[in-house]
């Protein structure tokens, strides 16, 4: 392929700029996260209670700790569509092989094992092959999936273990952290400062913002692609251990469509989908948003219909503010408009 | 960073479970461990009176489900009528975890009573548990959840006659004799397995000998996933001569598909589903007969056993007694069951009696 550096400096956000700055969508979610929680705190009473807020967290959990591979993923302008179902056959081997008599402690580190090889296969036909990840993940997406009702068929298995299933339910004493969000909040610190203060985090922005340069700046743009696909295996088979165990349920179809949910927690946290720009506070922030907005709306008795209309309006928001604040940045820069227009 | 990446992982993991594969928390070691069942000391009172407004909500497999909607319907007008206030909440499908969120949030809203229909038995339960430890009723209807995990179950209709019925019409609708395949709902729905269950055990009877079940497809109570499996059954197996699909959703999608295919007449399709919706198809001979028990009743006679359970008449233990408005008094069966009734064979001479 023949090197077409210098690469075009002029896309948008390539150059920080004081205005987007002020006005970066992940500091509005952050404070549409405030207004709402204050906004429940007030005028609904169960909300702000300590055990709504436990049971809201918890209810998050397995989409929380997705949404940390997805963040680096995105931001590396790739996508793992197969985290759903990657968990449901997580669950799928943990409901078989506790039915089949085995330990607890042997599954689990076998359902990581599991999730490293289906990231890995996913990361192999990107990298290896160059398929786009959209197109291998929607395949991997239906493979996993069938490959769980082939480990537990169509039954349902129960009765885990009342010490591990607390694990999964139970919070921290002394606080409304539920377990797995404690071991979420750990994990966005790690990855917040892989992403935002090491040389692997700034090579995975350069790798989303554009792959040849960053290719050819000597980052290894492929080896960085794979070891995130496996990284997101892992976490989404680690994620379906918590889910069965939490749910007190493992079957196959366990986490149907949580892919969906996990990508909208990213987009709707500032991560551009188009790779290169993002911030994991923002997906944090956007996460408890959904998580939070969601928990109200129930709470307040709104229709089903109606909360899936403001969660798709608040995404389509997230998605178009940003371009927004960029094309009018633009119009600014350029008056006239008659170059970079045709880059939008 | 690591040279090589994966090699450290597969280590990591394989050491992992090395070192957990000595010992650990087996099925057997962690058997009995999960307490036992709720029902306690408490007396029940037949003689108290229905407490005045009491909070019930309804949680149904989904919402905008037909079938659903008229029970619970049903019964918040039956709750009006004891001065209480019922809701319907739930989830847009049929899964198993998204009826969780919505049972936490009617515990935090401390409603009297919750009355559920669970897409899953065991992963309502944990839930369920915890209502019951804050004095929430909690009654079960059309789908139970694990006994120990609420008050009541109302059954629409013993399960075994519901099952052992639906292969008595279909094979007096196939004369007796050919392939036939099942259209269920969810692969975990608790009614439709308990029902399939017996329609298996009824088939080994010799008079069923001519009668070859080849496969149970599940539609999830999607309207264009049963339509789909429909198209499929009859692909897979051209000479199939009939189809039970013992659900509202799965039996008009079957019948839709039928209806407008080249196996108009030579299929039969049956099961269980309400009159509007089937009316259509049982004017044109696509379906001759099927059944179901009245769905207004049943979610009438679950908002009744709700508010004697919130208001202490019954506490669930068998052999007792509660007054169900106009379906009048009703007793508590084995494991907390309540029987409606047994269900009713629709055909062309009588659909038209009937309007839901």
């Amino acid at each position: 392929m023949a090197p077409d550096a210098p690469v075009k400096t002029s896309s948008p956000g390539a150059l920080p700029n004081p205005v987007t700055r002020l006005v970066r969508w992940d500091v509005i979610v952050t404070a549409l996260l405030i207004v709402v929680f204050a906004g429940g705190a007030l005028g609904t009473p169960d909300f702000a209670t300590s055990d709504n807020l436990s049971f809201a967290l918890d209810d998050l959990s397995e989409i929380a700790l997705i949404a940390l591979p997805m963040t680096l993923l995105v931001v590396a302008a790739e996508v793992d569509l197969s985290v759903a179902s990657v968990l449901g056959l997580s669950s799928a081997l943990l409901g078989a092989l506790w039915d089949a008599g085995w330990a607890i402690e042997t599954i689990i580190p076998l359902l990581i094992i599991v999730g490293a090889i289906a990231g890995l296969v996913n990361g192999l036909l990107v990298t290896r092959l160059g398929l786009p990840s959209l197109a291998v993940t929607i395949g991997t997406l239906t493979l996993y999936r069938g490959l769980a009702y082939v480990v537990l068929g169509t039954k349902a298995v129960a009765q885990f273990p009342q010490n591990y299933a607390d694990l999964a339910t139970k919070t921290v004493p002394g606080t409304p952290i539920p377990y797995p969000f404690a071991l979420f909040i750990v994990a966005a610190i790690v990855t917040a400062v892989v992403l935002h203060a090491t040389g692997a985090g700034r090579a995975i922005f350069a790798t989303g913002a554009q792959e040849e340069a960053a290719f050819f700046a000597g980052i290894r743009v492929k080896r960085i692609k794979l070891l995130l696909f496996v990284v997101s295996g892992v976490v989404s088979a680690f994620a379906g251990a918590i889910y069965t165990l939490r749910y007190g349920s493992a079957r196959a179809d366990n986490g149907l469509g949580l892919e969906l949910a996990v990508i909208a927690a990213v987009l709707l946290g500032g991560v551009d989908f188009d790779g290169g720009r993002g911030t994991l506070g923002g997906v944090v922030a956007g996460v408890l948003l959904i998580g939070l907005l969601r928990n109200l709306l129930m709470l307040r008795d709104v229709a089903t219909e109606i909360q899936s209309i403001v969660t798709g309006l608040l995404l389509i928001v997230s998605v178009l503010t940003p371009r927004i604040i960029a094309g009018v940045r633009e119009a600014r820069r350029h008056p006239r408009g008659s170059i970079s227009a045709s880059s939008q | 960073m690591l040279k090589r990446p994966m090699a450290a992982v597969a280590l990591v993991a394989a050491l992992a479970v090395g070192a957990a594969a000595c010992g650990g928390t087996t099925k057997k070691s962690s058997s009995g461990d999960n307490g036992a069942a709720a029902t306690s000391g408490a007396k029940a009172n037949p003689n108290a009176p229905i407490k005045k407004g009491l909070k019930v909500a309804f949680l149904p497999k989904q919402v905008n489900n037909p079938y659903e909607t008229i029970v619970d319907k049903a019964g918040i007008a039956g709750a009006k009528e004891y001065g209480g206030t019922a809701k319907e909440v739930g989830p847009s499908d049929a899964s198993a975890s998204s009826q969780i969120s919505y049972l936490n949030t009617l515990i935090q809203q401390q409603q009297d009573a919750i009355l559920i229909a669970a897409n899953d038995p065991n992963a309502v339960c944990g839930p369920l548990k915890q209502a019951m430890s804050r004095k929430i009723a909690v009654v079960t209807y059309d789908s139970d959840a694990a006994k120990e995990c609420r008050d009541v179950f109302i059954n629409q209709a013993s399960s075994e006659e519901i099952g052992r019925s639906e292969i008595k019409v279909i094979s007096d609708l196939i004369g007796g004799k050919g392939k036939i395949a099942i259209l269920s709902a969810t692969a975990n729905a608790t009614n439709q397995n308990t029902w399939i269950g017996f329609m298996k055990d009824e088939l080994k009877k010799p008079e069923y000998a001519g009668i070859q079940l080849v496969k149970v497809a599940y539609g999830d109570d999607d309207d264009q996933k049963s339509f789909q499996q429909t198209q499929g059954l009859l692909q897979a197996y051209p000479d199939l001569k009939g189809i039970i699909a013992p659900t509202t959703v799965g039996i008009a999608a079957a019948a839709r598909y039928v209806s407008a295919s080249k196996y108009k007449g030579k299929v039969q399709v049956s099961g269980l589903g309400t009159p509007n919706q089937m009316r259509k198809f049982v004017k044109d001979g696509t379906v001759s007969k099927f059944e179901l028990w009245n769905p207004g009743d049943l979610g009438y006679l679950a908002s009744y056993a709700a508010a004697a359970l919130a208001s202490g008449q019954i506490t669930g233990a068998q052999g007792e007694k509660f007054k169900a408005g106009r379906l009048g008094e009703r007793t508590i069966g084995a494991d907390g069951e309540v029987i409606l009734g047994p269900p009713t064979v629709f055909d062309k001479n009588n659909i038209d009696n009937f309007h839901f």
